[in-house]
């Protein structure tokens, strides 16, 4: 099963699959696909990201992979729906999107072993999770600046059913720009698996459903500039659409300061 | 989260907690040399920031926990902003207005030699971050920025600073964060320890008491037997 949360005509709703440009809205109106704000499709808790984790990508970015998984967390601001737009500041030069399978946990977790974890998984959607390179610094890398920013991290369209999908996951992961495709990979590669990194968290933070673990990127990303748009796309979850919008839309003087530009005091 | 106890807007805090590292001017110069050295290759140049996880944070009166005898925390002894209204991209000479008022955080890590990876293991563990009983209203508080922080462990004083030392000022740490992450309504900024805090361990006592802002009160304790292998 698949679900999404939209929100449509002043209110969120839970909503399905309805044919290809259509989805079914929880109290049965069908709408256009088009026509409804996309949110997460579920209310996140602990936002969980993987560094590293595709042997290619560490390569690309000249990283030998490491014995412990690289984790970093996120704040909620940074998670923004299907369809929706990410601000590139003016003084970016590198941003790149990152394709990846999100795990969503279902059941609490703690110290879970190897072989029970993949039941406290409800399912998986798609993440989107930009970085903008400008900011890397060498002090907990990467830093939140880079990677938790507002609107940074798309999640969606749909929440798809643990069920549904074969464990562990083997699902092919492309990413096009303009549509043009850029990245591809498969979830089949992560160098730390879904298990593992349940079972490793787990040990030390408690997991709760509702947490989600973005498991990492392969290689080929790329710089994506003002107007762009950015689709991620994991075979069986469905396509994650994202628009690159510049600092006039957010109201962003644009400055090119190391802190960038503040807005003017009411 | 249970919440401290707050009189003024936004009465409950909303669960996210940002903490700020290397905010205390001594955390850099400990390290001497090295922050020049590989991996760092100079001083961090924006704000440095960790996400506390909701199972990271303890109500007040809640226990610091421990897997065993042998492992040893690091006191992290730290002023939090609570965030009162939405910040957004402010600026500095407006930030202090986003704030609703102040409380003290006793934050428990894993001791690091590293800064260079974000390290959640040792930052990110369930039951290690402890809040103190009130939020204090800025305006009963005053000034955040010259506060002093005290650390008694077992009744005796381990630490002393001040938040007159910090790198970053409170009103600074509120521009530079929402600069690239909105603040809103009950979110909290833990402001920064004081580099190496006392290292305490099972059975240990742990009082952080901050001028005009509170003292709070925990204590080390062995959680639930680990998972056997």
């Amino acid at each position: 099963m698949k679900r999404a949360r939209v929100a449509y005509s002043g209110a969120i709703h839970e909503a399905t699959p309805a044919g290809a440009d259509a989805i079914r809205l929880d109290d049965g109106r069908v709408v256009g696909e088009a026509d409804v704000v996309w949110l997460p499709p579920f209310e996140a808790g602990t936002v969980i990201a993987l560094g590293l984790n595709y042997a290619d990508h560490a390569k690309e970015l000249a990283f030998k992979a490491q014995e412990e998984p690289l984790v970093f967390l996120k704040g909620p601001g940074a998670l923004i729906g299907h369809r929706g737009a990410t601000r590139r500041p003016a003084d970016a030069t590198f941003m790149h999107y990152e394709c990846e399978l999100a795990v969503v946990i279902g059941k609490p977790a703690r110290r879970v072993a190897r072989a029970d974890a993949m039941a406290h998984v409800a399912g998986y959607t798609i993440a989107n999770d930009y970085a903008i390179r400008d900011y890397l610094e060498n002090w907990y890398r990467p830093n939140l600046r880079v990677k938790s920013r507002d609107g940074a991290t798309a999640l969606g369209p749909w929440l798809v059913d643990a069920a549904d999908v074969a464990a562990p996951p083997q699902l092919a992961l492309r990413t096009f720009v303009n549509g043009r495709q850029t990245q591809s990979g498969n979830t089949r590669d992560l160098v730390f698996d879904i298990a593992f990194l349940i079972e490793y968290l787990s040990e030390f933070m408690t997991l709760s459903p509702g947490d989600v673990i973005l498991t990492g990127t392969p290689e080929g990303v790329v710089d994506v500039g003002v107007g762009d748009e950015v689709v991620c796309e994991i075979e069986g979850l469905g396509r994650l659409v994202n628009r690159i919008a510049g600092d006039e839309e957010f109201g962003r003087a644009g400055a090119a300061s190391a802190q960038g530009a503040k807005r003017e005091s009411a | 989260m249970s919440s401290p106890r707050i009189e003024v807007a936004p009465f409950r805090l909303s669960g996210v907690v940002y903490s700020v590292l290397l905010n205390h001017r001594r955390s850099l110069a400990s390290l001497g040399d090295a922050v020049s050295a590989p991996p760092y290759r100079g001083a961090p140049k924006s704000v440095v920031l960790a996400v506390k996880p909701r199972h990271a944070l303890l109500p007040p009166g809640g226990n610091l926990l421990v897997d065993d005898d042998s492992e040893e925390l690091e006191v992290g002894a730290t002023l939090g902003l609570v965030i009162g209204t939405t910040a957004c991209a402010v600026a500095e000479a407006d930030a202090l207005g986003h704030v609703a008022g102040f409380v003290a955080a006793c934050d428990g890590t894993l001791p690091r030699t590293s800064h260079y990876r974000p390290q959640i293991r040792a930052m990110a563990r369930d039951a290690s971050c402890v809040f103190g009983a009130e939020v204090v209203a800025r305006e009963r508080a005053g000034d955040p920025d010259s506060l002093s922080i005290r650390v008694f462990v077992d009744g005796a004083l381990a630490r002393s600073a001040s938040t007159a030392d910090h790198v970053r000022s409170a009103a600074r740490l509120i521009a530079d964060v929402s600069d690239f992450m909105t603040l809103r309504p009950g979110d909290v900024v833990l402001t920064g320890s004081a580099p190496d805090g006392p290292r305490v361990r099972a059975g240990a006592t742990i009082a952080v008491e901050i001028a005009s802002v509170g003292r709070l009160e925990t204590r080390v304790t062995i959680a639930e037997a680990r998972r056997p292998r």
